[in-house]
Protein backbone atom coordinates (compact mmCIF):
# COMPACT_ATOMS: atom_id res chain seq x y z
CA UNK A 1 0.00 0.00 0.00
CA UNK A 2 1.29 3.50 -0.77
CA UNK A 3 0.59 4.91 2.73
CA UNK A 4 3.40 3.80 5.04
CA UNK A 5 2.86 5.90 8.17
CA UNK A 6 0.25 8.13 9.77
CA UNK A 7 0.71 10.39 12.78
CA UNK A 8 -2.13 12.17 14.56
CA UNK A 9 -1.35 14.95 17.01
CA UNK A 10 -4.48 15.86 18.93
CA UNK A 11 -2.81 18.81 20.67
CA UNK A 12 -1.82 20.66 17.53
CA UNK A 13 -4.55 19.20 15.30
CA UNK A 14 -1.88 18.01 12.90
CA UNK A 15 -2.03 15.09 10.56
CA UNK A 16 1.20 13.72 9.06
CA UNK A 17 0.83 11.14 6.29
CA UNK A 18 3.83 9.38 4.81
CA UNK A 19 3.40 7.62 1.49
CA UNK A 20 5.69 5.95 -1.00
CA UNK A 21 5.17 6.07 -4.73
CA UNK A 22 6.82 3.80 -7.29
CA UNK A 23 7.99 6.71 -9.41
CA UNK A 24 10.90 9.17 -9.55
CA UNK A 25 10.60 12.36 -7.49
CA UNK A 26 10.19 14.46 -10.67
CA UNK A 27 7.11 12.44 -11.60
CA UNK A 28 5.53 12.92 -8.17
CA UNK A 29 6.31 16.64 -8.26
CA UNK A 30 4.62 16.90 -11.63
CA UNK A 31 1.31 15.85 -10.04
CA UNK A 32 1.44 19.12 -8.04
CA UNK A 33 3.09 21.26 -10.70
CA UNK A 34 0.53 20.43 -13.39
CA UNK A 35 -2.95 21.69 -12.45
CA UNK A 36 -4.61 19.22 -14.83
CA UNK A 37 -3.01 16.36 -12.91
CA UNK A 38 -3.58 17.96 -9.51
CA UNK A 39 -7.31 18.25 -10.09
CA UNK A 40 -7.43 14.52 -10.88
CA UNK A 41 -6.18 13.65 -7.40
CA UNK A 42 -7.27 16.56 -5.20
CA UNK A 43 -10.96 15.87 -4.81
CA UNK A 44 -12.77 12.56 -4.62
CA UNK A 45 -14.57 11.41 -7.78
CA UNK A 46 -17.88 12.64 -6.36
CA UNK A 47 -16.45 16.17 -5.76
CA UNK A 48 -14.07 16.85 -8.65
CA UNK A 49 -11.72 19.82 -8.29
CA UNK A 50 -11.04 22.45 -10.94
CA UNK A 51 -8.00 24.71 -10.64
CA UNK A 52 -8.55 28.02 -12.42
CA UNK A 53 -5.34 29.61 -11.16
CA UNK A 54 -2.15 27.76 -10.27
CA UNK A 55 1.00 29.72 -9.58
CA UNK A 56 3.46 27.47 -7.82
CA UNK A 57 5.96 30.16 -6.88
CA UNK A 58 6.65 31.78 -3.49
CA UNK A 59 3.84 34.26 -2.89
CA UNK A 60 1.85 32.73 -5.72
CA UNK A 61 -1.74 31.64 -5.41
CA UNK A 62 -3.84 28.74 -6.52
CA UNK A 63 -7.59 29.10 -6.94
CA UNK A 64 -9.86 26.11 -7.16
CA UNK A 65 -13.43 25.06 -6.83
CA UNK A 66 -14.99 21.72 -6.17
CA UNK A 67 -18.30 20.70 -7.68
CA UNK A 68 -20.81 18.71 -5.67
CA UNK A 69 -22.89 15.91 -7.21
CA UNK A 70 -25.82 18.38 -7.51
CA UNK A 71 -23.68 20.96 -9.27
CA UNK A 72 -22.96 23.35 -6.41
CA UNK A 73 -19.50 24.93 -6.41
CA UNK A 74 -17.28 25.34 -3.36
CA UNK A 75 -14.36 27.74 -3.63
CA UNK A 76 -10.90 27.52 -2.07
CA UNK A 77 -7.49 29.09 -2.37
CA UNK A 78 -3.85 28.36 -1.64
CA UNK A 79 -1.24 30.94 -0.81
CA UNK A 80 2.15 29.47 -1.63
CA UNK A 81 4.69 30.34 1.06
CA UNK A 82 7.65 28.31 -0.19
CA UNK A 83 8.72 26.19 -3.16
CA UNK A 84 11.82 24.07 -3.61
CA UNK A 85 11.19 21.95 -6.70
CA UNK A 86 11.00 18.97 -6.78
CA UNK A 87 11.28 18.37 -3.07
CA UNK A 88 9.11 20.74 -1.08
CA UNK A 89 6.13 23.05 -1.17
CA UNK A 90 4.52 24.94 1.70
CA UNK A 91 1.20 26.72 1.45
CA UNK A 92 -1.83 27.97 3.29
CA UNK A 93 -5.21 26.61 2.28
CA UNK A 94 -8.42 28.49 2.96
CA UNK A 95 -12.00 29.18 1.98
CA UNK A 96 -13.43 31.68 -0.48
CA UNK A 97 -17.04 32.76 -0.90
CA UNK A 98 -17.23 32.88 -4.67
CA UNK A 99 -15.26 32.94 -7.92
CA UNK A 100 -13.49 36.16 -6.92
CA UNK A 101 -11.49 33.86 -4.62
CA UNK A 102 -11.27 36.55 -1.96
CA UNK A 103 -10.27 34.76 1.25
CA UNK A 104 -13.05 34.58 3.81
CA UNK A 105 -11.43 36.37 6.72
CA UNK A 106 -13.33 34.69 9.51
CA UNK A 107 -12.88 31.19 8.13
CA UNK A 108 -10.10 28.83 9.20
CA UNK A 109 -6.86 28.42 7.26
CA UNK A 110 -4.66 25.33 7.32
CA UNK A 111 -0.87 25.24 7.10
CA UNK A 112 0.52 22.61 4.77
CA UNK A 113 3.98 21.18 4.11
CA UNK A 114 4.41 18.65 1.32
CA UNK A 115 7.92 17.15 1.20
CA UNK A 116 9.27 14.64 -1.31
CA UNK A 117 12.54 12.71 -1.34
CA UNK A 118 13.95 9.81 -3.34
CA UNK A 119 13.94 6.55 -1.40
CA UNK A 120 17.51 5.57 -0.45
CA UNK A 121 17.24 2.29 -2.36
CA UNK A 122 16.20 4.11 -5.52
CA UNK A 123 12.88 2.30 -5.75
CA UNK A 124 10.71 5.38 -5.75
CA UNK A 125 9.74 8.50 -3.83
CA UNK A 126 8.78 9.06 -0.22
CA UNK A 127 6.24 11.83 0.35
CA UNK A 128 5.40 13.41 3.70
CA UNK A 129 2.18 15.45 3.78
CA UNK A 130 1.75 17.58 6.90
CA UNK A 131 -1.46 19.53 7.49
CA UNK A 132 -2.15 21.61 10.57
CA UNK A 133 -5.58 22.99 11.37
CA UNK A 134 -5.70 25.92 13.73
CA UNK A 135 -9.05 25.05 15.24
CA UNK A 136 -11.37 22.14 15.77
CA UNK A 137 -13.77 23.95 13.46
CA UNK A 138 -11.26 23.89 10.63
CA UNK A 139 -10.65 20.22 11.13
CA UNK A 140 -14.33 19.44 11.17
CA UNK A 141 -14.98 21.26 7.91
CA UNK A 142 -12.44 19.10 6.16
CA UNK A 143 -13.81 16.02 7.84
CA UNK A 144 -17.29 16.75 6.60
CA UNK A 145 -15.74 16.25 3.20
CA UNK A 146 -14.20 13.04 4.50
CA UNK A 147 -17.66 11.66 5.08
CA UNK A 148 -18.45 12.20 1.42
CA UNK A 149 -15.14 10.81 0.34
CA UNK A 150 -15.65 7.09 0.76
CA UNK A 151 -11.91 6.72 0.89
CA UNK A 152 -12.01 3.00 1.40
CA UNK A 153 -13.47 2.58 -2.06
CA UNK A 154 -10.58 4.62 -3.45
CA UNK A 155 -8.12 2.33 -1.72
CA UNK A 156 -9.90 -0.67 -3.15
CA UNK A 157 -9.57 0.93 -6.58
CA UNK A 158 -5.82 1.05 -6.28
CA UNK A 159 -5.71 -2.56 -5.10
CA UNK A 160 -7.68 -3.49 -8.21
CA UNK A 161 -5.24 -1.54 -10.34
CA UNK A 162 -2.21 -3.27 -8.83
CA UNK A 163 -3.83 -6.67 -9.28
CA UNK A 164 -4.06 -6.21 -13.05
CA UNK B 1 -9.62 23.29 2.25
CA UNK B 2 -13.16 22.25 1.67
CA UNK B 3 -16.27 24.19 2.50
CA UNK B 4 -19.01 22.59 4.53
CA UNK B 5 -20.15 19.97 2.04
CA UNK B 6 -22.96 18.63 4.19
CA UNK B 7 -24.51 21.97 4.97
CA UNK B 8 -27.91 20.42 4.27
CA UNK B 9 -27.65 18.84 7.72
CA UNK B 10 -29.55 20.79 10.39
CA UNK B 11 -27.23 23.71 11.17
CA UNK B 12 -28.11 23.72 14.87
CA UNK B 13 -26.81 20.18 15.17
CA UNK B 14 -23.63 21.21 13.34
CA UNK B 15 -23.07 24.15 15.68
CA UNK B 16 -23.58 21.91 18.68
CA UNK B 17 -21.14 19.38 17.27
CA UNK B 18 -18.55 22.07 16.66
CA UNK B 19 -18.97 23.51 20.14
CA UNK B 20 -18.49 20.02 21.49
CA UNK B 21 -15.38 19.47 19.39
CA UNK B 22 -13.96 22.82 20.57
CA UNK B 23 -14.51 21.81 24.18
CA UNK B 24 -12.90 18.43 23.60
CA UNK B 25 -9.82 19.77 21.88
CA UNK B 26 -9.42 22.42 24.55
CA UNK B 27 -9.72 19.79 27.26
CA UNK B 28 -7.13 17.57 25.61
CA UNK B 29 -4.65 20.35 24.92
CA UNK B 30 -3.13 19.98 28.39
CA UNK B 31 -0.70 17.34 29.60
CA UNK B 32 -2.16 17.02 33.10
CA UNK B 33 -5.68 16.64 31.77
CA UNK B 34 -4.60 13.95 29.32
CA UNK B 35 -2.90 12.15 32.18
CA UNK B 36 -6.00 12.41 34.36
CA UNK B 37 -8.08 11.12 31.50
CA UNK B 38 -5.78 8.13 30.98
CA UNK B 39 -6.19 7.22 34.65
CA UNK B 40 -9.96 7.53 34.79
CA UNK B 41 -10.40 5.62 31.54
CA UNK B 42 -8.73 2.64 33.19
CA UNK B 43 -10.90 2.83 36.28
CA UNK B 44 -12.83 5.07 38.62
CA UNK B 45 -10.70 7.38 40.77
CA UNK B 46 -11.68 9.70 43.57
CA UNK B 47 -10.77 13.32 42.89
CA UNK B 48 -8.65 13.38 46.06
CA UNK B 49 -6.72 10.29 44.92
CA UNK B 50 -6.10 12.01 41.59
CA UNK B 51 -4.98 15.17 43.36
CA UNK B 52 -2.43 13.17 45.37
CA UNK B 53 -0.81 12.07 42.08
CA UNK B 54 0.22 15.56 40.99
CA UNK B 55 2.45 18.25 42.38
CA UNK B 56 -0.28 20.83 42.36
CA UNK B 57 -3.04 21.91 44.66
CA UNK B 58 -6.25 19.97 45.11
CA UNK B 59 -8.10 22.97 43.71
CA UNK B 60 -5.96 22.97 40.57
CA UNK B 61 -6.59 19.27 39.95
CA UNK B 62 -10.28 19.80 40.63
CA UNK B 63 -10.26 22.51 37.98
CA UNK B 64 -8.70 20.16 35.42
CA UNK B 65 -11.32 17.55 36.26
CA UNK B 66 -14.04 20.15 35.73
CA UNK B 67 -12.70 21.02 32.26
CA UNK B 68 -12.73 17.35 31.29
CA UNK B 69 -16.24 17.02 32.70
CA UNK B 70 -17.54 20.02 30.71
CA UNK B 71 -16.09 18.48 27.53
CA UNK B 72 -18.03 15.29 28.24
CA UNK B 73 -14.81 13.29 28.51
CA UNK B 74 -15.27 12.49 32.18
CA UNK B 75 -18.24 12.07 34.51
CA UNK B 76 -18.35 12.38 38.27
CA UNK B 77 -20.59 10.75 40.82
CA UNK B 78 -20.80 11.22 44.54
CA UNK B 79 -20.14 8.30 46.89
CA UNK B 80 -20.53 9.43 50.47
CA UNK B 81 -17.97 12.18 51.00
CA UNK B 82 -15.97 11.21 47.94
CA UNK B 83 -16.29 12.44 44.38
CA UNK B 84 -15.54 9.58 41.97
CA UNK B 85 -14.50 10.29 38.39
CA UNK B 86 -14.51 7.98 35.42
CA UNK B 87 -13.67 8.46 31.77
CA UNK B 88 -16.20 8.45 28.96
CA UNK B 89 -14.76 5.98 26.48
CA UNK B 90 -17.18 6.90 23.70
CA UNK B 91 -16.38 10.60 23.91
CA UNK B 92 -12.64 9.98 23.71
CA UNK B 93 -13.22 7.79 20.72
CA UNK B 94 -15.06 10.60 18.93
CA UNK B 95 -12.06 12.98 19.23
CA UNK B 96 -9.73 10.36 17.85
CA UNK B 97 -12.17 9.70 15.05
CA UNK B 98 -11.89 13.31 13.83
CA UNK B 99 -8.26 12.75 12.90
CA UNK B 100 -8.93 9.20 11.77
CA UNK B 101 -11.53 10.51 9.32
CA UNK B 102 -9.08 13.08 8.01
CA UNK B 103 -6.60 10.27 7.53
CA UNK B 104 -9.18 8.47 5.39
CA UNK B 105 -9.55 11.58 3.23
CA UNK B 106 -5.80 11.58 2.69
CA UNK B 107 -5.63 7.88 1.98
CA UNK B 108 -8.13 8.41 -0.82
CA UNK B 109 -6.09 11.28 -2.24
CA UNK B 110 -2.85 9.30 -2.10
CA UNK B 111 -4.50 6.33 -3.76
CA UNK B 112 -5.52 8.66 -6.60
CA UNK B 113 -1.94 9.99 -6.94
CA UNK B 114 -0.68 6.43 -7.07
CA UNK B 115 -3.23 5.51 -9.70
CA UNK B 116 -2.44 8.59 -11.80
CA UNK B 117 1.28 7.80 -11.73
CA UNK B 118 0.68 4.15 -12.55
CA UNK B 119 -1.48 5.07 -15.55
CA UNK B 120 0.86 7.79 -16.80
CA UNK B 121 4.36 6.95 -15.61
CA UNK B 122 6.23 9.19 -18.06
CA UNK B 123 8.63 11.51 -16.28
CA UNK B 124 8.66 14.92 -17.92
CA UNK B 125 11.85 15.81 -19.72
CA UNK B 126 13.10 19.15 -18.38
Amino acid sequence: MPVTDVTHDLDTRTLVITAEFAAPIERVWQVYADPRQLEQVFGPPSFPATFVEHDLTPGGRAHYFMTSPDGEKYFGWWRVTGVDAPSRITFEDGFAADDSFTPLEDMPVSQNIYAFEPKPDGSGTRAVFTSTYDSAEALQKVLEMGVVEGASSAINQIDDLLAR
Amino acid sequence: MFVDMVSTAPSSATDADEDRADAMFHALADRTRRDILRRVLVGEHSVSALAASYEMSFAAVQKHVAVLERAGLLTKRRDGRQQLAHGEVEAVRSVASLLADLEELWRGRIARIDELIANDPITPTP
